[in-house]
């Protein structure tokens, strides 16, 4: 214990100014960002500030009526809440209102717009195979032959899957270059040309297991004939393109290419969907220039299924090796394969950017709506908490720190001084992290948190006394003032960790479980209590050892609140009797 | 002060203190009484849970509704007898939002909220809400304070060892039976604030007894190389020697809560603030209670429970009657007033030795001998 104490001793002792050099500095860059980036208030919850209300009306569906329950409505607010509220700080409420309508409020700055998307992008996710596709015309009437200028590099965005497997790599095309890509779909168009010209064969449908039956053949039919007619360009086309159609089932589908074209699909039963999926992140993708992309990774289960429809799809010719991966009906990346991809995981690639990215991956992460909502009303509404009441909270906290001040400077004179100042410190450094954290991570403060601050100072001033009483009482054991400091703060430094230590944990085990509120506590939990450590170790300590120095403090004056003699420590003259004393019994 | 920094020299050396641990059956009596009290408050009276947890209903009022926010806030409050919340929509519109209404309840409150706005109340349209605070997040907090609970007692078991990882759940426990008692007992709202302020709680209790075990960690490391005092004497003396450090992280932490909920929640009456400081204050008071009065006075009685304390207490009690002092076990007079005459040399005693050891050792004996 001796040894690593005395080193620490050693180095805290002889470099005080850098610690306080730091902390200072850290307060001033913090400060610096805050006016920089423009936030120099912390964004306040929907109870204190207010906010935007946003109201979904659920879309029944044709033959599904009774999907609006009570089960489905539950699920949606729990995912959407998961959504809009992903690290839990953003203090957004998500709730049910009659029997179909779910309310979301988001406190105030909150970009709505954003949040609008993200509550109300059902995400539903399917992987179908591809039957056939072209480029949808912007005359209505697409022509069968595809245009050549169109679909050369047309597929870029399909990029396939599969990145972990460097098997796949020689052999496979996935993840090669663009342009073969490119000319496969060329291929693929080529292909597809004849058979979609005659819109009754019924090659186009036959590879889907489910139109062997005579009624299927005439949905086939009649598949084939909307997709003629499909005009993917059109908008209102577009948005009815596929409703209504079940997963087992083929169906039509619009999307866009790299090109920024329309590109109209006939798309087979889905064979691996949303709920497949178990985890999903945006990532960059510099290797093959494909930007932004959504990885995802299967469950077990799932990743059985896409290793089967994608070592089926490896036998057939283009299109019809090709998959296409749809969401909410809109086909958004469509991957060729050239073998079954066991990886477990695919990469869906596209026009993204770093934001859509991060918003599909959430999405995907946290699953599909059971549900389509549609936008009912956007509306602000006020704090749910008047104004007054955090006035009057305000007030109260300011009265009760006040008192807070009195007491200290009562009980330790001199020494209040170094803790005050280092509670201002702290409150600095959590005021400009709170407020620059609220742009960065949606992080907002309500009532709740504000009160857990003024706690959190009771603790950070708690760290404060166990030094200040541990020097005390190195003082009253007769040491002048620098040793006692210094021998002092090993012990005290101890008790500090080991207490942080279990706050510290509390907090990171409720943030990495637990979801909404709860979450966004234990973010301010442990905040607060790195903030603890950071400023006793880099600023009370260093500072007392600084004052140490000053003789007001070290000749222990009637005011510096380390005057021995009302410490109560031992007269001098009492040293003389103690050899006599008797052989510590513990040593014995 | 000079008072309170006297106090706490004498407590240093042990002069002045408070015997804990003898009397500890009456604070585990009161512990208990306040406990069940708690608990047959939350059985009987039960917890009165807020909109957010149990759903409710909301009244939207037609656009450019003339009364206030808080007049429409007292109205609702007067009609259901709950809790409301009143916000002001961007039409001018009011939503009003009462905890735990059905069906029934919901046409009547609609009806005098119309007769006390003064608008029709074919105008209103009442509805139904869901918790947002549902049952997935209720779950899932459970499940993390679950695991929070067993990471801690581990932790608490490897740092210093299974008896106070024990001593320290049960205190956490006694705290939030009580927090949560006595909120069924003044029957305020329980809201996400109140959750918010249980688990701060929660952190905090934990927090003060790690730091009262600390030292009682360091003053009983070699407590079976001495024959003066019993582990109990040790835990006593702990305890009184961080006695001026828990006052005061009490009062600091204790005073702007209370500024919360005595200033702001009832003199300004902002009513929110009691929901949440109220769980603040009571479960700060508890925690600071609980480890000095019920965690290591526990600790003390588990110790002494080991064959290793038994011996060491029959070691102490044998030199004391062999030595014709009267001290019973706990005495604590006697035992503090032999004290002081030998302090002295106790007190400079640290001083001649090498730095190192008296350091680790030796601070209790070295302290008050």
């Amino acid at each position: 214990m001796a040894t690593p104490k005395k080193g620490r001793n050693a180095s805290a002792q002889s470099k005080p100014w850098r610690s306080l050099a730091l902390i200072l500095i850290a307060i001033a860059a913090l400060t610096g960002g805050m006016f920089a980036s423009g936030h120099t208030k912390p964004r306040l919850g929907i109870d204190l500030a207010g906010g935007t209300s946003i109201t979904l009306r659920a879309v029944p569906e044709a033959g599904n009526e009774s999907a609006i329950n009570k089960t489905n409505m539950d699920t949606a607010v729990s995912i959407m809440e998961r959504r809009v509220n992903g690290l839990g700080v953003s203090e957004s409420e998500v709730q049910t209102q009659g029997r179909d309508n779910i309310v979301v409020n988001i406190p105030k700055g909150t970009n709505s717009e954003q949040a609008r998307k993200q509550v109300g992008t059902t995400a539903k996710l399917y992987f179908r195979p591809v039957l056939a596709t072209e480029v949808s015309g912007g005359n209505g009437k697409t022509s069968p032959s595809p245009s050549p200028t169109g679909s050369p590099s047309g597929k870029p965005s399909g990029k396939a899957t599969d990145k972990p497997e460097a098997t796949d790599k020689d052999s496979a095309s996935p993840s090669a270059s663009p342009t073969t890509q490119g000319r496969a779909v060329t291929d693929a168009l080529k292909a597809d040309a004849t058979p979609s010209a005659g819109a009754s064969d019924k090659a186009k449908a036959s590879p889907s297991p489910s139109a062997s039956g005579g009624t299927a053949e005439e949905d086939a039919k009649k598949l084939q004939a909307q997709y003629a007619a499909l005009d993917c360009t059109d908008e209102k086309a577009r948005g009815k393109v596929g409703d209504g159609s079940k997963a087992s089932e083929p169906t039509l589908a619009c999307g866009k290419n790299s090109q920024g074209q329309w590109q109209k699909y006939v798309l087979g039963p889905a064979e691996v969907d949303g709920t497949d999926v178990d985890k999903a992140q945006a990532s960059l993708n510099t290797q093959s220039g494909a930007g932004w992309t959504v990885q995802m990774d299967f469950t077990d289960s799932g990743a059985k299924k896409f290793a089967a429809i994608t070592g089926k799809l490896a036998q057939n010719q283009s299109p019809q090796n090709q998959f296409a991966i749809v969401l909410d009906g809109d086909v958004v990346s469509d991957p060729f394969v050239r073998q079954a991809l066991t990886g477990g995981n695919a990469e869906i690639s596209g026009n993204f950017n770093q934001q859509s990215a991060q918003e599909l991956a959430n999405m995907l992460k946290y699953g599909a709506l059971p549900l389509t909502f549609k936008v009912d009303s956007m509306t602000t509404v006020t704090a749910a908490l008047g104004g007054d009441q955090l006035q009057a909270g305000l007030i109260a906290g300011a009265i009760g720190l006040a008192l807070v001040v009195i007491y200290l400077m009562a009980y330790y004179r001199g020494l209040a001084f170094i803790a005050i100042l280092s509670l201002l410190v702290s409150a600095a450094l959590t005021y400009t992290l709170m407020a620059l954290l609220g742009p960065t991570i949606g992080f907002a403060l309500n009532l709740p948190a504000v009160c857990g601050a003024i706690v959190a100072i009771g603790i950070t001033a708690d760290s404060f006394i166990v030094y200040f009483e541990r020097v005390r009482d190195e003082i009253r054991e007769g040491r002048t003032l620098r040793p006692a400091v210094e021998r002092a703060w090993p012990r005290a430094r101890r008790t500090i960790l080991v207490s942080d230590f279990v706050s510290f944990l509390a907090a990171a085990v409720l943030f990495i479980v637990t979801v909404g509120k709860v979450q966004g506590f234990a973010f301010t939990l442990g905040l607060t209590t790195l903030l603890d450590v950071v400023v006793v170790f880099l600023f009370t300590k260093p500072l007392l050892t600084l004052m140490a120095r000053r003789p007001f403090f070290a000749n222990g004056h009637k005011w510096s609140g380390l005057d021995p003699k009302s410490l109560g420590a031992q007269p001098p003259l009492r040293r003389t009797r103690r050899p006599a004393a008797p052989v510590d019994p513990k040593e014995a | 002060m000079s008072k309170l920094g006297n106090l706490g020299a004498r407590l240093h050396r042990g002069e002045v203190g408070y015997d804990f641990v003898k009397n500890r059956k009456i604070w585990y009596g009161l512990s208990i009484l306040i406990t069940i009290t708690a608990i047959v408050g939350l059985t009987v009276r039960g917890l009165n849970m807020g909109i957010e947890f149990q759903g409710g209903a909301v009244f939207n009022t037609p656009k450019n509704t003339s009364a206030s926010v808080s007049q429409a806030e007292e109205y609702a409050e007067t009609a259901s007898g709950h809790d409301a919340i009143v916000q002001k929509l961007g039409d001018g519109s009011l939503r009003i939002q009462v905890a735990g209404i059905d069906t029934d309840a919901a046409n009547k409150i609609k009806n005098t909220l119309a007769d006390d706005l003064k608008i029709d109340s074919e105008q209103i349209n009442a509805e139904l809400v869901g918790p947002s605070w549902g049952e997935q997040i209720a779950n899932k907090a459970w499940q993390g304070l679950g695991i929070f609970l067993i990471l801690v007692v581990i932790y608490l078991a490897i740092a210093f060892e299974w008896r106070m990882a024990l001593a320290a759940f049960v205190a956490l426990i006694h705290d939030i039976t009580i927090t949560v008692g006595i909120y069924a007992l003044v029957g305020f709202e329980v809201t996400p604030g109140t959750v918010i302020g249980l688990l701060t709680i929660l952190g905090y209790s934990l927090y003060d007894t790690v730091v009262v075990f600390d030292s009682l960690k360091e003053q009983t490391k070699d407590i079976t190389k001495q024959t003066r005092w019993t582990y109990s004497d040790v835990a006593n003396r702990s305890i009184n020697s961080t006695l001026v450090r828990s006052i005061n992280t009490t009062v600091v932490a204790l005073l702007p809560v209370g500024g919360l909920l005595f200033i702001g929640g009832g003199v300004l009456g902002a009513g929110m603030l009691n929901d949440i400081s109220l769980s603040l204050f009571v479960g700060l008071a508890a925690g600071a209670y609980s480890s000095i009065f019920i965690a290591t006075p526990l600790v003390a009685d588990l110790k002494e429970r080991e064959p290793q304390m038994k011996a060491l207490k029959k070691r102490v009690l044998a030199k004391r009657a062999q030595k014709g002092e009267t001290p019973q076990t706990g005495e604590a007079e006697e035992l503090y007033a032999e004290e002081p005459a030998d302090a002295a040399p106790a007190v400079v005693g640290p001083r001649n030795q090498p730095a190192s050891r008296s350091r680790g050792r030796g601070r209790p004996s070295g302290k008050r001998r």
